[in-house]
């Protein structure tokens, strides 16, 4: 099924630059596992997103006026004077959110079916790295509309690199170009806003191309084997991915016309105020389980390599999963394992977003009054009063989540890998799937 | 497929008992919840009631907050006439300038002129008001949390402060504002304005017609977006109705 042009100018460039040859290699022709699920079709999705990123972004730039006595008048400019201004500013505020939830189910499909194991290390590694640009393009993005939140966001996060030792301040005055987050640090923020997700393009190039390279994982984490297992990617998974679009856009669409402040902070309506620290500083959600983890050391270098290597552990994961098998359907244990791994970053979210000193749950009873750290008597008996007896605090939740998230990746991981008993793996694909559709159903919970 | 939803949504009520549970547990006051009209999928803001609730803001609030955000022409979305636009910019006067001598001067408003701000700068409007500043009033329905329940409640939320509790001087008590010190005295009382449409002009109906007005200033494009999202979706669903249709053909001649 190779590419044979038949207009003649097509093949002109073709026998020059064969770059329709590539792309129809790529998106027709690719041999593709036969029974990829649903799951597969959020790296599609995120595609879809970084290109609306790219068309909002850009025609949101010929509004926009990245100077601190201006950028939040120019953003209700956008919403109030430009035609369709509002839906371009809520479609791409609303878009990194989906953006987001998009690429996190994405990984979190990749870690249930042991998508990163050999041969798909780079490309796990490639991903990674899409991950990081995202969430610095996205970090900087959220500075420009120059509200309280976006101001004092960025002078927390942008503090944290004064904990580095001996150079430490200098970094931070470096990045804030001066000695708070001020014009200098808004227009360096819009300039690389708008240069990193071109970078990420870049990178998604390397890794569509690393992924056609090592073909695609599947829901049996067996490599395809012969013609049987894999069918072409048009018009099998074109049809199916343009399905699923519909779908997601459908979700998108109900946050963008109906709730599109849902996934912000009221505090970003008030103009940023370098005098008035907002009550609670809190990142955008795809932040939080980052935050959390952060915040759960009580030291600020520690937090803050903590924070960074939670991410960083993700690129060791090929080699710290010890298990041959890929999917988790066939891994009993790490099956569970991975599930209470998500509800421990679903945790790790929530408590991102709790105040550092409060707490998650009291039991009220009887405890003794205390002046002073003395505790009163009456008549040789302790004097009583209605309190609180055990607090669970924000911080100690957030410290058994972070402490699981690591024990997860660094030490069950490659320990179960060990020991546990993997069920035996259909011997093909196709083999599988066959067992699937004939009458007697072979039991499966994937 | 199936599994997916199914997980999708677990993972979903999860998340929301979670917060469900920890919301009853923070002591957060509960605002008074009105069904407002613009409320809803298909909510629209009650022209009437924000039309009066220009007069509460321009009769009472204006003294103290500004609204630089708003135009006087987009006033016509709340269906005033270019008459009436044209007779409330003029009320108010505006420097401009500098004429072909050089000079400043002053000019009645026009309709692209925005709601004056009472005060030059944010010191005379601390000076004013015993060192607190009255935000601008443009965004405030966005800048808190339920932004209309919030402001509606605020307005009527001013009571005798408990016994124990010290009010410094110069200070209300609001069952809803936080820490309930807060240095606007009540705004509004029984007939503070007298309503051409003739309302009765009760706290709480002036209360809720400023609020819709302004919550109207904070996002005056919710109708179009509204109308459009369900356009938007319904051509959505057809198409993901159809692709589904061509998915099951395309994938009918495997297996
Ligand atoms: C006498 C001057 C004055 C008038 C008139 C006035 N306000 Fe205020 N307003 C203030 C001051 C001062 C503050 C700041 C309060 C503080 O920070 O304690 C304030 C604060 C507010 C806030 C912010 C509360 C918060 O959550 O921070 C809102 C909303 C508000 N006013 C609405 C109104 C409305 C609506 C009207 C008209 C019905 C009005 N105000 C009339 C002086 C005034
Ligand atoms: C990886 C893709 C991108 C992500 C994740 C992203 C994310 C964000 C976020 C979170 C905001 C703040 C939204 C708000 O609350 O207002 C923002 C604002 C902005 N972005 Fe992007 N963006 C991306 C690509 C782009 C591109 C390519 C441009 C083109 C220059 C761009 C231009 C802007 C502008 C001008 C703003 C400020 C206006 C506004 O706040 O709505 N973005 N971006």
């Amino acid at each position: 099924m190779s590419f044979e042009p038949k207009n003649s100018a097509v093949k002109w460039v073709e026998e020059r630059l064969p770059i329709m040859g590539m792309l129809h290699h790529a998106l027709y022709e690719y041999p593709t596992p036969k029974n990829l699920s649903y799951w597969w079709t959020f790296g599609s999705l995120a595609g879809v997103m970084l290109v609306v990123q790219i068309v909002s972004g850009i025609v949101l730039a010929m509004h926009y006026t990245p100077h601190v006595d201006l950028a939040f008048e120019s953003v209700e400019h956008i919403m109030r004077d430009v035609n369709y201004g509002w839906l371009l500013r809520y479609m791409h505020a609303n878009g990194a959110s989906m953006f987001f939830i998009v690429v996190y189910l994405h990984m979190f499909r990749g870690l249930y079916y042991g998508s990163y194991k050999a041969p798909r290390e780079l490309l796990w590694w490639l991903g990674l790295i899409i991950f990081v640009l995202m969430m610095a393009t996205a970090f900087m993005g959220y500075v420009l509309p120059w509200g309280q939140m976006s101001f004092w966001g960025a002078t927390v996060i942008t503090n944290l690199f004064s904990a580095i030792p001996i150079v430490g301040e200098s970094i931070v005055s470096w990045l804030w170009g001066g000695f708070s987050v001020d014009n200098p640090t808004l227009n360096r923020f819009f300039s690389l806003h708008y240069l990193l997700p071109f970078v990420i393009v870049g990178i998604v190039i390397l890794h569509i191309w690393a992924l056609h390279t090592s073909g695609s994982n599947n829901p049996t984490g067996v490599e395809i084997k012969d013609k049987q297992d894999s069918i072409p990617f048009h018009p099998y998974y074109t049809v199916k991915d343009l399905f699923g679009l519909a779908i997601f856009l459908i979700i998108f669409s109900a946050f963008l016309f109906y709730a599109p402040n849902y996934m912000g902070h009221p505090d970003n309506y008030i103009p940023a105020n370098p005098l008035v620290t907002p009550a609670h500083i809190v990142p955008e959600w795809y932040f939080l389980p980052f935050y959390a983890i952060l915040r759960a050391v009580p030291d600020k270098l520690g937090g803050v390599l903590l924070m960074f290597g939670a991410i960083a552990v993700l690129f060791a994961l090929p080699w710290l999963d010890k298990s041959r098998i890929r999917s988790a359907r066939f891994r009993p244990i790490f099956k569970q394992l991975f599930w209470v791994f998500g509800a421990v970053c679903v945790g790790l979210t929530y408590m991102g977003g709790q105040s550092a000193d409060g707490n998650i749950a009291e039991i009220h009873g009887m405890v003794p009054v205390m002046i002073d750290g003395i505790a009163q008597m009456k008549d040789g008996v302790p004097l009583m009063e209605e309190g609180v007896t055990f607090a669970v605090t924000n911080v100690l939740v957030a410290r058994i989540l972070t402490v699981y998230y690591f024990l997860h990746l660094l030490v069950l991981l490659p320990v179960i890998g060990l020991f546990e008993k993997p069920r035996p793996l259909p011997a093909s694909i196709s083999e599988d799937v066959l067992s699937k559709t004939s009458p007697v159903k072979e039991a499966d919970n994937a | 497929m199936l599994k997916l939803i199914t997980s999708l949504s677990i993972a979903a009520l999860v998340s929301m008992g979670i917060a469900g549970g920890a919301h009853a547990s923070g002591g957060a006051i509960e605002l008074k919840s009105i069904s407002w009209h613009h409320g809803g999928m298909f909510g629209t803001y009650d022209r009437a009631s924000a039309q009066r609730g220009v007069q509460v803001y321009r009769e009472v609030c204006a003294g103290c907050h500004g609204l630089g955000l708003i135009a006087f022409r987009t006033l016509a979305d709340l269906g005033f006439s270019e008459e009436e636009i044209k007779a409330i910019a003029a009320e108010s006067d505006y420097v401009d300038g500098p004429d072909g001598e050089g000079e400043m001067f002053e000019r009645p408003g026009k309709p692209f002129d925005v709601f004056p701000t009472p005060f030059p700068n944010e010191n005379a409007a601390r000076a004013s008001n015993g060192g607190a500043f009255p935000p601008d009033l443009s965004l405030i329905v966005k800048a808190r949390a339920d932004g209309d329940n919030y402001l509606y409640s605020l307005l009527t939320g001013y009571t005798d402060a408990p016994a124990d509790f010290e009010l410094p001087d110069g200070m209300s008590y609001n069952a809803y504002f936080a820490g309930h010190k807060i240095a606007m005295p009540s705004p509004l009382s029984e007939d503070a304005v007298e309503y051409s449409d003739g309302t009765p002009a009760t706290v709480d109906q002036m209360a809720q017609d400023v609020t819709v007005f302004l919550t109207w200033a904070a996002e005056p494009k919710m109708e179009q977006r509204k109308s459009i999202g369900l356009r938007v979706i319904l051509f959505l669903l057809i198409l993901a109705g159809l692709f589904y249709a061509v998915k099951k053909k395309v994938w009918s001649d495997l297996h």
